[in-house]
């Protein structure tokens, strides 16, 4: 299957790791992967801020890059949500529809296109906290969220649980966001920080030695939090333990 | 009229430690009572979207159950009165209630007087207005805005509420007891529902088409001596309040109080049709804005709101930051959709109050969007130019940057060099990510040098600096 990988600009520019990961990962289950050289960023950060028209270049030259490939996949659960969702700055064409569509994001991508359960390569003996984000959690429906009277699911759960060794924190609010909120990050300083420490202290009690998630725009909020309270804290990104990160 | 500053007050709420941290908890074990409420029953997602399409139903043929409502409700012997806005709600309850000589209003719980701004109108003519329930008096005799619309002194601790009520109805300031103090409340209040120049006042939770009548929900039984007691009964109704028929009322209330605090039900679930022997029942049907906000597309769905409270005890960001730092008259997500119908310049801040994570949304017993309205009204807030011209200018930039690839590699591959700065030049008053956080390490190279590097060596990728 060929396969267009899609590195959103906060990965490629600070988490290559995580990037090589998705892509080993991917050509590792016999997809074959192809990077457009061109890309930059989904338009998130703008659209996300209201400044939908400014977003329209950078959007532009993401339906160009990608109108070519059946499948988009992406490790960045809120740059997919944005892609599916809210990308409508580029001129509504057939190439915009097409590239809205065919994007993926990697847990869904694994769990339900490939329909993959076992990652026999991947060993894990840690204990680990699930920060599924809001964004997969409530709009690409990786799992159940709780406040819904529905059957218990989770795509990541299912994904982690043919990881050998791995064991799983159980927080007290799973599912309450951690406070990065795209730009509101800055914009909301005092209570973006206050929700990422309530967080992080929330999977420390629990006693995760690692915090786990599909978006690592979330981990990097939680680890700037965690290194500054001073938690024994380590976050890894989903696409990281199930190439076979050992820590 | 100021632009409300939610990071300020955000700010000076997280500050207060025993504050923020009973708020948060608080409110998380109503939204977990909540959860239990709504996980015991089976039918529950259906019961949001039939409640969601009667509410749809009825706004979309509101005119026509307004008359019919209208039409039961003078069959039964209420007097109906109409109020374009606020004004004209404050004219008609000053006018019922200096022709009978009344100088005491007694009053349930209602955000929409609150939204008419309504008491302070009648004090300044000389009749004073009395809360009865005990949240909104706490706040009343605290002179402030309510800070949540079902429990509206919930940001206060009992010691606080021990400070204003020693301060104003002359309880034991030492004696935080919370039966204490609401047995204080209680006596305070009594006195005024007996008087005889007092009239009652009522909002409304539900208003019935067919039947005329008018449905409260609440748990002190305030509302039932304000509406029996005086022989005036005013009931202020927002015209959304609408539902077709009696059968339709079970659909809402059995989701109401399981929404709103994490109880089965309210423990007084009051209908009002018609006057009492020798009294007179007035309704004044509001509409404030409300046809304006039907007539947009994207937002008319805030009309369905039953004003549970659900959103605001879910939202992590509400939790944190307390209802007063909203500004205005709803707090929490709600108000984040609401309010800005009423002053878009004024809460311009408050659609950017949300992490746009959704659990409203996922709580709201009538299903309406709103962490997508939010999305929207931020659009919609720099349409109008409501936002610094530095904000402005750094989405331009931004978006230009993200457009081309030969600027944006510039800017990523020359981020790794933030690595060696000094601490202190990372880590300034101009850096609010790095006030309460550490910055992510900046790495050897970005994953587009190491694809070039290690896949794609013949080929080096276009826009590379």
């Amino acid at each position: 299957m060929r396969v267009a990988l899609f590195i959103p600009c906060f990965i490629d520019t600070f988490f290559p790791e995580v990037g090589i990961a998705t892509l080993e990962l991917l050509e590792r289950v016999g997809c074959q992967v192809v990077y457009p050289p061109n890309q930059t960023c989904c338009g998130q950060p703008l659209g996300n801020s209201g400044c939908q028209a400014d977003a329209r270049a950078a959007e532009t030259l993401f339906v160009q890059n990608f109108a070519d490939f059946d499948y988009i996949v992406s490790p960045s659960g809120s740059c997919v949500h944005h892609v599916r969702d809210h990308l409508t700055a580029a001129p509504d064409d057939d190439a915009r529809a097409r590239v809205r569509t065919n994007t993926y994001e990697l847990v869904e991508f694994l769990h339900d296109v490939l329909n993959i359960r076992d990652f026999p390569w991947a060993e894990f003996p840690h204990k680990v906290g699930l920060h599924n984000s809001c964004g997969t959690l409530r709009r690409l429906n990786h799992a159940s969220s709780s406040e819904l009277n529905l059957p218990f699911f989770s795509k990541p759960l299912d994904l982690l649980q043919g990881v050998k060794g791995i064991e799983f924190a159980a927080p007290q609010r799973p599912d309450e966001c951690c406070g990065f909120g795209g730009t509101f990050c800055v914009t909301e300083e005092p209570v973006s920080a206050r929700m990422g420490y309530d967080k992080v202290r929330d999977h420390a009690g629990a006693g995760a030695e690692y915090i786990v998630s599909a978006d690592m725009s979330c981990l990097m909020h939680q680890k700037g939090c965690a290194e500054r309270l001073g938690l024994p804290l380590k976050f890894i990104h989903i696409a990281q333990i199930l190439n076979g990160a050992k820590a | 009229m100021s632009k409300v500053d939610h990071v300020k007050a955000s700010r000076s709420f997280i500050k207060d430690e025993p504050h923020i941290q009973f708020h948060d908890k608080r409110l998380w074990q109503i939204r977990s009572l909540r959860d239990q409420q709504a996980h015991g029953i089976p039918e529950w997602e259906q019961l949001r979207e039939l409640a969601s399409r009667i509410k749809e139903h009825t706004l979309s043929n509101l005119a026509d159950y307004l008359e019919e409502f209208e039409r039961k409700a003078i069959a039964n012997g209420v007097v109906v009165h109409w109020a374009a806005n606020a004004a004209e709600h404050n004219r008609i309850v000053h006018q019922l209630l200096s022709e009978r000589g009344v100088d005491t209003l007694v009053k349930s719980k209602s955000m929409l007087t609150e939204e008419c701004e309504m008491r302070p109108y009648l004090e300044a003519r000389g009749i004073a207005v009395i809360e009865t329930d005990l949240g909104e008096r706490i706040q009343q005799l605290d002179d402030e805005m309510p800070s949540h619309i079902v429990i509206p002194a919930v940001h206060k601790l009992a010691k606080d509420v021990a400070e204003v009520f020693a301060d104003t109805i002359g309880t034991d300031r030492s004696n935080d007891d919370p039966h204490y103090l609401a047995e204080g409340m209680r006596q305070d209040t009594r006195p005024y529902f007996l008087k005889s120049t007092a009239a009652g006042m009522t909002g409304c939770n539900f208003a019935v088409a067919e039947t005329g009548s008018v449905v409260v929900c609440t748990n002190e039984g305030n509302a039932d001596l304000s509406a029996n007691v005086p022989s005036l009964h005013i009931a202020s109704i927002g015209i959304e309040k609408l539902i077709p028929r009696l059968e339709h009322l079970p659909v809402f209330i059995r989701m109401l109080s399981r929404s709103a605090i994490g109880s089965p039900i309210t423990q007084y679930t009051s209908h009002f049709s018609a006057p009492k022997d020798g009294g007179e029942l007035h309704y004044v049907l509001v509409d404030n804005g409300r046809s304006e906000r039907l007539a947009m597309d994207d937002f008319w769905y805030s009309l369905k709101c039953i004003r549970c409270g659900a959103c605001m005890n879910t939202c992590p960001v509400y939790r944190r930051s307390g209802g007063l730092s909203y500004g205005g008259v709803y707090a929490g997500p709600i108000g984040a959709i609401i309010n800005p119908t009423f002053d878009l310049k004024k809460y311009s801040a408050l659609p950017f109050a949300s992490t746009l994570n959704g659990s409203c949304s996922n709580v709201c017993p009538v299903k309406i969007n709103i962490h997508e309205q939010i999305y929207k009204w931020r659009q919609i807030v720099v349409e109008q130019g409501q936002v610094s011209f530095i904000k402005k200018e750094a989405m331009k930039l931004a978006g230009k940057v993200l457009g081309d690839p030969k600027r944006y590699r510039q800017l990523s591959e020359g981020a790794k060099t933030i690595g060696g700065l000094p601490r202190a030049f990372l880590y300034n008053p101009f850096n609010a990510w790095g006030k309460q956080r550490e910055l992510p390490a900046a790495p050897k190279q970005t994953f587009h040098e190491w694809y070039a590097q290690n896949r794609n060596k013949d080929d080096q990728p276009e826009g590379k600096a």
